[in-house]
């Protein structure tokens, strides 16, 4: 489908519209934060701390530390993104692997992959996810491992169902009786044709993940101060609710606006890609 | 249907037997608590003799078999920071829970059910857009990032309402609009979407074409069986809805399990959170089956011989 097929989609959708611009939005701010930015983030500035907003030259005024709170916010989005792109990224490829092959042969190895998975989903995502943080240690690269441990399950489930509806199709058995391998089956066949919900399920599961990240790290895992991530952005802003309001506002309204773009794209995708599905 | 439910109550136990297994991992891998339970300095022979005492030197299959044993028996061993055992203190929150999670379920299904049905019945009407709107709000606001500003604003700016805590009717009004928000606006769409592919069908038009009311139409058939997407989601969100309450409770200072839990991550207390982990995974799994169950009352095009 050309590009200004795409677009003109997109136009007559003012809710996908929306979310694509905030997506862009957020992108752009995070991959030009520095050149943004007015100040260095982590740069402490005793004399200046708790300013409310619109203090000349902070925006949203200054942490307890009187670092600009609009420059951590534009650098937070960068760790979400980067958490939020590389987690489903790698998890979806994971998953995908797994429900292709236990979807396409089936069996035991069905069995135990599907046990497997119905053990993982009988935990709480997040209580799962903080136990496998404290296990692996803090900081950014383990909150990223643990996010994909968490999340590959998902994508491989889906995989896996479509390829159950999808494996006795006429154009399978054709390829099976000319007497190509498994692995080209899988691969060049079946895998073209599950990547319409692939790319539903991972545009939907990015906001997911962010917010899982933010979480994580609000709770005192994941991401550590004094790294400006939404998350523990917000856990010091709860501790300022008496005395800043704006520490723990404009955080979560990045991360909220940040989720809602989107969710407001992946649905549209969804809608757009799949007319199948009623919303 | 008797053999299906024995089949049912198999599948259970054999994933309640591998979240055991899962725990067990997750323990070994979080290494042994000996370091936390000595004095600062411990001399590495004593570190050396609490293990061989503990157990921590015996092969990973002894140990795996004795913590299955004892977890057979409902041990799961002592609370590194509490003078209770780790089941006790685990029980000694769930009432807490419970009684958060069960409040925000009834209020949620109140809430959705009705905006998920008339949102169908009226698709694209004001109506029909402003709760599409704020569904959509619902689900993209994080849960702890509401309850903060709920804290702000009721709490801190207005002073209507506690900031946390537990005992009055009061402290139950943040907590409970928190889990409230999520959990409605996912209900509210799935019974949207399920109430609308309902009136797509040859049925319904059936049902028009008979020249049944819409009202008629709507509760007596749509909806009826819309139920039964909405329960699987139920079922499904009700595990879920314990890992919501560990956000919420540590948002709103409850004194439920997930804050026990979240509390002994921190501080390192292991066999706390892993019997935990546990028990909610067996109410997950038991709540799937009932889920599975109430399938058969609702629909009765469903049946399991």
């Amino acid at each position: 489908m050309p590009m200004i097929w795409w677009l003109r989609k997109l136009i007559q959708s003012p809710t996908g519209l929306i979310g694509f611009i905030i997506i862009l939005t957020v992108i752009f701010s995070s991959v030009f934060a520095p050149f943004i930015v007015p100040f260095d983030p982590n740069q402490a500035d005793r004399p200046n701390r708790l300013r409310p907003p619109g203090t000349p030259g902070h925006i949203f005024g200054t942490d307890q530390q009187g670092r600009d709170l609009f420059s951590r916010v534009l650098f937070g989005s960068r760790i979400s993104i980067f958490v939020g792109l590389v987690t489903v990224i790698i998890a979806g490829t994971i998953g995908t692997v797994v429900g292709l092959f236990s979807g396409y042969f089936g069996h035991w190895l069905d069995s135990v992959i599907m046990r497997l998975v119905d053990v993982w989903l009988s935990f709480p995502f997040i209580l799962l996810a903080l136990i496998i943080n404290a296990i692996l240690g803090m900081g950014l690269r383990n909150v990223v491992i643990t996010l994909i441990i968490t999340g590959w399950v998902i994508f491989a489930r889906l995989v896996r169902g479509e390829v159950l509806a999808l494996k006795n199709r006429d154009y399978i058995l054709a390829a099976k009786a000319l007497g190509q391998s498994e692995l080209k089956i899988i691969f060049f066949h079946i895998l073209p044709n599950v990547f319409t919900p692939i790319i539903i399920i991972s545009s939907l599961q990015i906001s997911q993940i962010i917010i899982a990240e933010a979480t994580i790290s609000f709770l005192g895992f994941g991401v550590q101060p004094p790294t400006a991530a939404w998350g523990n952005m917000l856990s010091d802003g709860r501790n300022f609710l008496f005395n800043a309001w704006w520490m723990a506002t404009f955080p979560g309204l990045a991360l909220a606006f940040t989720a809602l773009g989107l969710n407001l794209f992946g649905d549209w995708l969804r809608d757009t890609l799949d007319p199948k599905i009623t919303k | 249907m008797q053999r299906y439910l024995i089949k049912r109550i198999f599948q259970m136990l054999i994933v309640v037997f591998l979240a055991l297994t899962a725990v067990f991992f997750m323990q070994f891998l979080a290494g042994d608590p000996v370091i936390l339970l000595l004095p600062m300095d411990a001399t590495y022979e004593e570190i050396a003799e609490m293990r061989q005492r503990l157990g921590f030197e015996d092969s990973i299959f002894v140990q795996y078999f004795r913590f299955v044993s004892r977890a057979l028996r409902g041990d799961f061993g002592q609370s590194l920071r509490h003078p209770q055992t780790a089941v006790q203190l685990v029980f000694s929150r769930i009432p807490a829970t419970l009684e958060l999670a069960l409040i925000a379920v009834v209020v949620s299904l109140l809430v959705a059910i009705p905006i998920g049905v008339l949102s169908a019945a009226f698709r694209g009407s004001w109506f029909d857009q402003i709760a599409i709107v704020i569904t959509v709000f619902g689900q993209a606001v994080p849960g702890f990032w509401l309850g903060i500003m709920l804290i702000l604003f009721f709490a801190v700016t207005l002073e209507w309402l506690p900031t946390g805590g537990r005992g009055e009717l009061n402290n139950l009004i943040l907590p409970i609009i928190t889990l409230t928000a999520f959990y409605a606006a996912r209900f509210a769409r799935m019974t949207r979407s399920t109430v609308l592919d309902v009136l797509n069908t040859d049925y319904i038009r059936t049902a028009r074409a008979k020249g049944l009311t819409e009202r008629r139409i709507l509760y007596k058939h749509a909806l009826r069986n819309a139920s039964i997407s909405i329960i699987t989601l139920l079922g499904l969100q009700l595990g879920q809805l314990l890992g919501g309450a560990v956000v919420t409770e540590t948002v709103f200072y409850w004194p439920g399990l997930g804050r026990l839990l979240v509390q002994s991550l921190l501080n390192r207390d292991f066999p706390v959170v892993f019997t935990g982990v546990f028990f909610i995974a067996v109410v997950h799994a038991s709540l799937n089956l009932v889920v599975d169950l109430v399938y058969l009352l609702v629909d009765p095009r469903i049946s399991y011989d």
